[in-house]
């Protein structure tokens, strides 16, 4: 409520009000016959109690009616849950218009019914190879709010920094952060982070990526990491995560452990993409092991060992998995409801094989954020659907719902939000919404939520091309 | 004027499919130097050790000519000195004396409480094309030990110069101490134009994002600031001649304006980082936004015989477009101080005067008839010696000069497409 009485105000924009006359004369709505009454109050009708922390599956149905004819003169939000309350409050000010002579905020009468086509409708923000500051992170979970999204996929180390700082292994960050006194995340704000997107019913999805993509962890746990060799002598450089010492399970036995306990999101997503198989082939002591359990020549199962002592550690801890898709890909044997995460290749035929399986899937193909077009993208995020390939009924209902995914290789707090948004809104329409691709109308549609994005001080870039918004923001 | 994005296609592939993939390893792709100065000075030569700057004793001290120039400047840079020690860091670290441990380090060879500005002959007022923008700078060099010296013979290179010096602070690695290697540096630029263009037509930019730009310019040592401040889409730009142009051409004439006295911030927050302020109006073409304050300035397009409801460039068989423009360049020369005008002149769409009767008879009485080009040469000729007749040297984009128009030899060809070099090599044989 108080979050979005501010929203509420902003809209109001004394600024532009101070511009247009305050003469009586200007507020000529009151002799409009359109002008049906003064709303002074909506109500908001919870009819079950609230719920404490969002969650896959959880309703965000709700009804919202304002001077309908059942209900004159008045505004009503109702729904079964929490979730749905936070959702109608975010439709109620974005129906909220400031008219021409900036003396009025109208609302038109109308009633609405929604709830969202796909359960999870993330934004995946990588904070390794560029650190984010908390305000930047705060910021990009008010504009998720903003567009119904609920999946906050932390994607918080990598190859290049490791700023998650671990209680049981603070070396970690120690050694591997850009900076361990500047560029981490500590608990406390870990957990403002995860207080934070639970007040605005976004789940917070943390990602341990392994076995590779983890060149950072390798400096502050020597050992962990697979000694790449030229010839018979190690070359000095690291490979993924080795598979084949009792320690690295240990380790992750252990990190796991912290991380499911801090995070009380019940997912956790385990990576396993872009598996480098060189350096492993390089090492004799893995060639031996590979041989020793009949696996010679074949990495994927080598890869397959240690994916699947990884998530088998995960349900042991009661979590539920995600993997990127290489793990499915590359024939890995996965408990059947280990989310599938595509990112790659042919989405539709991707889609149809994971499903075929009896996984569930979750779609980034056509949502990555750090890929860039002249001229904008926005439209070729929005055509995209997840609902787009050859399956049946069930098949499709496998399919969880998306994310937008930021890798931050050129991405850090300067550039953040306009590289983000409007375009990650593409994505969250075609996800919360059931609506045909017709630009006409969403052209426009955008246009208005680009200046709403930016009127509430989320930078937003253009979607169409040389305009403007009805007041200055800067 | 096409809207060149640079598209990060390499990004695409890097991600990807491994195109640009660099083979993992931790830590940052590119590690960054310290107190290296950006553009790279013509000549930098570094001594042995350093100096260390104390921000609450560090002073700029003029000891020859002065103005309010390097008074301004020397404002805003004591500012940058304080950024750059950045009491955020200085937070996190001790403060144990201990860690100033440089004290004891053999490369410490004295602390820098001053750096001497001398400016050689009296101070300018305007910046301008082909102002000196020399200057030398020593730090702690053999002949001037533990001491730092800025000298010009231009005030725009002590303004350069500035600029340079509070590149050289670094923040050593205790953060307790801002240091600057021991130095002397000889620097001039290569080119003299050195410009930003800034299209505030097809979005409008609030000031505070404009003069934000001008502070980057100086931190780029960029001298220009092209203000290509109307077009197509919007036309911002508060024209107390002709107030309708602005009233019905603007997105909101009452938000989205730059005001006559706006404007002047602008030329003087420019000015007082050695910046001039270089307008465009561009026509015949891009112009479309004034034909909604000014009906019958631009060409009515015809379907037939009839007027179709469109309009086109600027037309000109009407000699009421020639008195606006002479009244309108007027104000514009009077407004901006600076010397130079940028007509534009590009992409201008021929179909419309083509299909246009009068248009075609007036070409034809003038034996023009099929070649627009020179339809063109006759408006921009009579622009360009409007230009002139108020003393103003202009610029036009390169259309102008690949239509074959014939031009005043000092008027200046802006180059934005095709062949860049083929183009410039077409230039001189011209003359």
């Amino acid at each position: 409520m108080k979050r979005y009485y501010r929203v509420v105000l902003q809209t109001l924009d004394r600024g532009i009000q101070k511009r247009t006359s305050r003469r009586a004369a200007d507020k000529r709505w009151r002799k409009d016959s359109r002008f049906k009454a003064y709303l002074d109050s909506l109500e908001i009708q919870l009819m079950a109690p609230c719920e404490v922390l969002p969650y896959l599956h959880m309703d965000e149905h709700y009804e919202l009616r304002i001077n309908s004819p059942d209900l004159p003169g008045a505004a009503l939000l109702t729904s079964q849950s929490v979730w749905g309350i936070l959702r109608g409050m975010e439709t109620f000010t974005q129906l909220l218009w400031l008219d021409e002579t900036g003396t009025a905020l109208k609302v038109n009468s109308s009633a609405i019914m929604d709830f969202p086509r796909y359960p999870h409708r993330g934004l995946l923000l990588d904070t390794s190879r560029h650190f984010f500051p908390l305000p930047a992170i705060l910021q990009m979970l008010d504009a998720m709010e903003a567009n119904k999204m609920n999946v906050f996929h932390w994607h918080i180390v990598d190859d290049n920094s490791f700023p998650y700082e671990s209680a049981a292994f603070p070396q970690l960050s120690k050694k591997g952060a850009y900076n361990p006194r500047t560029h981490v995340y500590t608990r406390i704000q870990i957990r403002l982070v995860i207080e934070y997107a639970r007040l605005r019913g976004i789940r917070v999805l943390p990602e341990f990526d392994s076995p590779g993509h983890t060149q950072s962890w390798g400096l502050g746990l020597p050992g962990l990491l697979t000694p790449c060799y030229s010839g018979s002598k190690p070359d000095g450089t690291y490979g993924p995560v080795d598979p084949i010492q009792e320690t690295s399970y240990k380790f992750l036995q252990k990190f796991l452990a912290e991380a499911v306990e801090l995070f009380p999101e019940k997912y956790i997503h385990l990576g396993g993409d872009e598996v480098d198989f060189d350096c492993w082939a390089s090492n004799s002591d893995i060639l031996r092991f590979m041989e020793s359990h009949n696996i010679t020549g074949d990495f994927s199962k080598l890869e397959e060992i240690y994916i699947q002592r990884l998530v088998n550690t995960a349900s042991n801890l009661s979590a539920s998995s995600l993997v990127w898709q290489e793990v499915f890909d590359n024939g890995v044997i996965l408990p059947q409801d280990t989310v599938v995460h595509i990112w790659k290749g042919d989405m539709q035929k991707e889609l149809a094989k994971v499903t075929a399986e009896g996984h569930p899937a979750l779609v980034s193909q056509c949502w990555y954020l750090d890929h860039l077009e002249s001229g904008g993208d926005w439209h070729k995020f929005y055509r995209c659907d997840p609902d787009n390939f050859n399956g049946t009924e069930a098949q499709k209902r496998l399919v969880m719902g998306g994310e937008a995914c930021m890798w931050s290789e050129f991405v850090d707090a300067s550039n953040l939000s306009p590289r983000v948004w409007p375009r990650a809104a593409a994505a969250a329409e075609r996800l919360w919404s059931t609506v045909e691709v017709d630009f006409d109308e969403v052209d426009r549609r955008m246009e208005e939520h680009v200046c709403r994005l930016n009127r509430r001080g989320i930078r937003a870039q253009p979607a169409n091309g040389p305009g403007y918004c009805p007041y200055i923001f800067y």
